[in-house]
């Protein structure tokens, strides 16, 4: 993979692939989510999240949010007791991995309501259907309000057997520019 | 009991997870967890039907299981099930349970394609929402070959749904990702281009992201989405904050899309379209404008959008690196950046400079920043910060500033992170090379290095400097004043040692003249650490003090002292009891005038590509070294200039015969000394180019030093590269009996090998080095079997880099099995473009039978008698021929050990012939073999006889070895 990026413009840069994989655990190391959009072997992913769980935290206050990790780099911030890491390639752009981050955390908000790691834990299924809305192959589908007008109508399934409230999803088409 | 109320909870799991919070240990956790194992079975398995309900609530709970850590075996055909669901819910968790614990059981496979294909037909969105979903979480072949076909047809149908599309276009993308080969491109290509376009932004941003990835392996396919790119970035950043509605993030207009729209362009040159070009030129200048403006909220949300925009866009001019003006402003924003209260835009302003100061356009101003840089390394609370500090200063660095960088890093290693330690070493040692205008600076700087972080020092770092040294002969002198002193040091570093003694070994006689580093005081000084030493540095130190003997005879009886103590002559280890015995032989037998020749300085190593710079790159992978084309330029301006001594200095120890050039000289105390190691061919070749890696490269006469005297001379081959295999018979039969060397040399190239076998096997480097200042591209070396060969001899190897820079050298290792006798050799053909022209040339590769030789030892009644089993005719082959090569008995006797056997000495009753015994190794077969050689010295005849129990063998065996007479 020694791809050198020494010429100007005649050969394309490596452009990133994405988010790697997202982790949500608490201080005390408690694993609460995994999200992951590349293939692993089970063994080396909890391999992985030992050792990423391990850096956060040993992170002090104050420093940035980004961590070189093997090949990646780590992107991570904390809202209040929980962790949430993401592993972007070096070239991905970090701030946006930060905002990528804060969209879910409210997203989570809007559906349970001053979210808690409770909330997560006890509603693990659906922090990870909120996530597959959000992000596929580890790509932001849509950053919208749209999936904020869809969320009660995805989890609240009593409303919507067959699918026939769906719909109202398409209602929020977006104004073109 | 918080937020189960809400919505479709299931009350079972709810309980059931607050019980695995309640336990207290791992085992009531382990306890709980398998009591619901068993009621879960047991539920799949009862009479009753289970409800939707039921079953997704146990498919959940196995999840949740799962995903505490523990194996889960059961419940995939009930979450399968659940898929063929009409409840949406009931669906959702089947679909989930499916992604995250996906097993390769084939059968399942097809269920779940099934119910993924029903979905997909089912012109509901949100089912086909959740196919989608599920095909890009899995991500694996099977779903690739099953879907890739159908989902493009979604994405592009006029009647898909808009979420559909987005989800489509997403799924594509990782589809393609782990399957290129499997995504049929088509007529839809185009179409997809066009979502560009497309009224719904969340369609934009999906396809974006597709097309970005697509165009980066077919750019010129997808080349018409940069104009397209460009018109709807430019709509994005002069649009009010308000305009995108609900596209717009903490004010910032679609901060997603743009960045993606700036990723895109990445994978393309600038547009060469002028209005298109001046369109994006003007979105640029206007993302660099507004990051001047007032912010119009204090979140921090707003700050990261709106910098996350500015950061790619820095990240298009800098990949452009064509505008002069944007390149500047860029980097003054930066500049403000790095003085910023937030650590994140200090860390990524440090990190986007980096790459800005390899642009010609703004290198100078990038190192007006170079004060805030190194106060960054100096202050800043966080390791990574610091790291990105380290590399900008790395990157900034050139002849103006080395000085003053290098020791800002020096000073930093002291209280540096250990680990980033490493790197800066490597970073240290190549700008104080790549700037060194003095190179007793240069010395200096390498010796602070070893000091400060000695065990981060790796071996590319000490080699380099030592080849440095006997490259440049301005500096020996200071050098080795200067190690001198450092070895003073109570306690100092194991590779200071093995620098200070490689130094003073070569060198230690141009500080000899002052009475404070006497010959005497210079060996006590290296002996008093002789004993705090690995055992690698202990065979370094040994090989100095034979190097003493030569330099300053008035202190060989101590030395000598040393050699023959027991320590040395008995020591445990094999490879320094074969030194101190060989070396005390050699400086009690050999003449001066021989051991001047044995133990000349060593000539100045070939140019070739910094060991440092090639470990940092594999270190680092690429973007962080930036100007390797400059450092190679500069260095081969420093260096070349003092190549040329080498043939002169070498020309002293040539002989004819190259093999035995070092042994010849050094005869007469080697047939008295202890029995020669069986496995060496000449025998003072082995001890240096055998041992332990860490001596290796330096030892002197070693054979692996490629500018060798007679390999220099002996140019036999043609010099230009035709498409014929290169015969060089010469080259081939020389290494029959050594394993070391250069194989092939023209203007252009130069192979050199270096292998070794044991038994059956056997592991051959070659190392391919570029004699020219041009890249060659394309570079493919191919070792060749004919078939006759290939079922006999097993070769593997990996590929190179198909790129060689100029005065670079690439290794290539070969794995080599012998299944069973071969006659043939294999052919190493290599390929590639040199310039304009296309290069093809084949080279005998030596690999022959005799290597895997394996020497016996047998007495004379034993020969003869097995002399006399093997008399069928079959078995022995004969050959007559005349000497080619003056017939020196101590040359044929190092030829026969180098051949591989045994030579018995006092067998044959007749003293002037020579016997040898041994047996080669092949997968299938061990064949011993017999060898008898009857010189005629009047005559210049040889006679040699080979018996074996295979006749093949014999023959195969008796016409190499002829050949070496």
């Amino acid at each position: 993979f020694l791809y050198l990026c020494l010429s100007k413009h005649c050969k394309p840069r490596c452009l990133p692939e994405g988010i790697h994989f997202i982790l949500l655990f608490s201080r005390q190391g408690k694993l609460r989510l995994q999200k992951w959009y590349t293939t692993l072997p089970d063994k080396e992913k909890k391999k992985i999240v030992r050792e990423i769980v391990q850096i956060v935290l040993a992170r002090h206050q104050k420093t940035s949010s980004f961590v070189d990790w093997k090949d990646l780099k780590l992107v991570y911030k904390r809202y209040a007791s929980l962790y949430f890491c993401c592993a972007i390639e070096d070239q991905d752009n970090e701030l946006l991995t930060l905002e990528v981050v804060h969209r879910y955390v409210e997203l989570l908000d809007r559906y349970f309501g001053n979210v808690c790691e409770l909330d997560i834990i006890f509603n693990f299924e659906k922090a990870y259907f909120i996530l597959d809305e959000f992000i596929i192959g580890g790509e932001v589908q849509d950053t919208s309000k749209r999936i904020w007008e869809l969320l009660p109508f995805l989890l609240l399934s009593s409303l919507c057997i067959d699918g026939k409230a769906s719909t109202s999803a398409n209602n929020s088409r977006a104004t073109g520019i | 009991m918080p937020a189960v109320s809400k919505g479709d909870g299931m009350r079972g799991l709810a309980v059931f997870i607050s019980d695995i919070r309640n336990c207290k240990s791992k085992e009531a956790e382990i306890k709980r967890i398998n009591k619901e194992l068993a009621n879960i079975r047991s539920k799949f398995k009862g009479d009753k039907a289970l409800d939707g309900y039921s079953k997704k609530k146990y498919v959940c709970k196995l999840l949740f299981i799962f995903l505490l850590g523990h194996d889960i075996d059961f419940g995939h055909m009930e979450a399968v099930n659940l898929l063929s669901s009409n409840r949406y819910t009931e669906k959702q968790i089947g679909y989930l349970f499916i992604s995250v614990l996906v097993n390769s059981n084939s059968e399942l496979i097809r269920l779940i394609n099934n119910a993924i294909k029903n979905d997909l037909a089912s012109r509901n969105p949100t089912f086909m929402g959740l196919a989608l979903h599920c095909i890009a979480n899995v991500g694996s072949r099977e779903m690739a070959e099953a879907f890739a076909g159908e989902i493009p047809k979604i994405l592009v149908a006029g009647d898909t749904m808009d979420s559909v599309k987005q989800s489509a276009a997403l799924c594509l993308l990782r589809l393609y990702r782990t399957s290129p080969d499997l995504v049929p491109m088509g007529d839809w290509t185009s179409r997809v281009v066009h979502l560009l376009n497309d009224q719904h932004l969340g369609v934009v941003t999906a396809a974006t992201s597709l097309i970005t990835t697509l165009a980066q392996k077919n750019p010129e396919e997808f080349k018409t989405s940069v104009s397209l790119a460009v018109s709807r970035l430019s709509r994005i950043v002069t649009s009010a904050s308000t305009d995108l509605q609900d596209y717009t993030y903490y004010f910032v207009p679609a901060p997603w899309l743009s960045v993606k729209l700036l990723r895109l362009l990445q994978c393309y040159p600038p547009p060469e379209d002028p209005a298109v070009r001046g369109r994006l030129t003007e979105c640029l200048e206007t993302i660099l404008n507004k990051a001047q403006e007032p912010p119009k909220s204090k979140k921090v949300q707003h700050s990261n959008a709106k910098n996350a925009v500015l950061f790619e866009a820095i990240s298009l001019i800098i990949h452009h690196d064509s505008e002069p003006n944007l390149l500047v402003r860029a980097c003054n924003q930066l500049g403000q950046f790095l003085q910023h209260r937030e650590t994140n835009l200090r860390y990524l302003a440090l990190e986007s400079m980096c790459t800005l100061a390899s642009s010609e356009f703004s290198h100078e101003a990038v190192k007006t920043h170079i004060e805030t840089v190194i106060n960054a390394l100096k202050t800043e609370r966080d390791v990574s910060v610091r790291q990105r500090a380290v590399d900008l200063l790395y990157a900034m660095c050139d002849r103006s500033n080395a000085q003053q960088i290098v020791a800002e890093m020096l000073n930093y290693l002291e209280t540096a992170d250990y680990s980033i330690r490493e790197e800066i070493v490597l970073k240290v040692a190549i700008l104080a090379e790549k700037y060194a205008v003095d190179y007793t600076w240069y010395v200096d700087t390498i010796l602070n290095l070893i000091r400060i972080a000695g065990d981060y020092v790796s071996e590319e770092v000490w080699y380099r400097v030592i080849q440095i040294v006997i490259n440049r002969d301005d500096v020996q002198g200071y050098a080795a004043k200067t190690v001198f002193e450092a070895l003073q040091a109570p306690a100092c570093h194991e590779n200071l040692v093995k620098v200070g003694g490689y130094i003073l070994g070569e060198f230690g006689n141009l500080i000899a003249g002052d009475p404070r580093s006497s010959p005497l005081i210079q060996f006590n000084l290296l002996h008093s650490k002789f004993h705090l030493c690995s055992v690698p540095t202990r065979a370094l130190l040994l090989s100095t003090y034979i190097k003493f003997v030569n330099l300053f005879p008035e202190i060989k009886t101590t030395i000598q002292d040393v050699l023959r103590s027991d320590s040395q002559l008995k020591n445990a280890d094999v490879e320094l009891q074969q030194r101190a015995v060989e070396y005390l032989r050699l400086s009690t037998i050999a003449s001066t005038d021989i051991l001047a020749t044995v133990l000349e300085e060593m000539p100045p190593f070939p140019e070739r590509e910094s060991s440092i710079l090639a470990k940092l790159k594999k270190k680092k992978g690429p973007g962080t070294v930036t100007d390797l084309e400059e450092i190679k330029k500069e260095r081969s301006s420093d260096m070349n200039g003092s190549a040329e001594p080498a043939s002169v200095n070498a020309s002293a120890v040539s002989t004819p015969s190259p093999s035995a050039d070092l042994l010849g000289l050094g005869a007469a105390p080697l047939t008295n000394s202890a029995p020669p190691p069986s496995s060496s061919g000449s025998l003072l070749v082995d001890v240096f180019s055998d041992s332990a890696s860490a001596v290796a490269p330096l030892a002197p006469g070693s054979d692996d030093n490629f500018a060798s005297p007679d390999l220099a001379s002996s140019e036999v081959v043609s010099e230009e590269p035709a498409d014929t295999v290169h015969d060089a018979d010469e080259l081939f039969h020389k290494f029959v009996c050594k394993n070391n060397g250069v194989l092939f040399e023209n203007q252009l190239l130069q192979i050199g090998l270096k292998s070794e076998f044991r038994q059956n096997l056997g592991r051959m480097f070659i190392f391919y080095g570029n004699k020219t200042s041009t890249q060659f591209l394309n570079f493919t070396p191919t070792v060749i079997c004919s078939d006759d060969l290939q079922p006999s001899l097993n070769l593997q190897t990996k590929p190179v880099d198909p790129t060689v820079d100029g005065g670079a050298q690439v290794q290539q290792v070969v794995n080599i099995e012998c299944v069973s006798d071969f006659m043939e050799a294999p052919i190493l053909n290599i390929q590639f473009r040199y310039g304009g022209t296309f290069q093809n040339l084949s080279v005998k590769l030596p690999i022959t039978l005799n290597k895997f030789f394996q020497p016996t030892e047998m007495s004379s009644q034993d020969f003869f008698q097995r002399w006399k089993q093997l008399s069928n005719p079959k078995q022995e082959v004969q050959n007559i021929f005349k000497a080619k090569h003056p017939m020196d008995a101590e040359i044929t006797k190092a030829k026969i050990i180098g051949f591989g056997s045994a030579l018995l000495e006092e067998v044959d009753p007749n003293p002037a012939n020579f016997v040898g015994a041994g047996i080669i190794h092949t997968k299938t077969t061990q064949i011993g073999c017999l060898l008898r050689l009857e010189p005629n010295l009047q005559a210049q005849m040889y006679r040699l006889t080979l018996r074996t129990s295979k006749e093949a063998v014999s023959q195969r065996l008796c016409e190499l070895l002829s050949e070496q007479f």
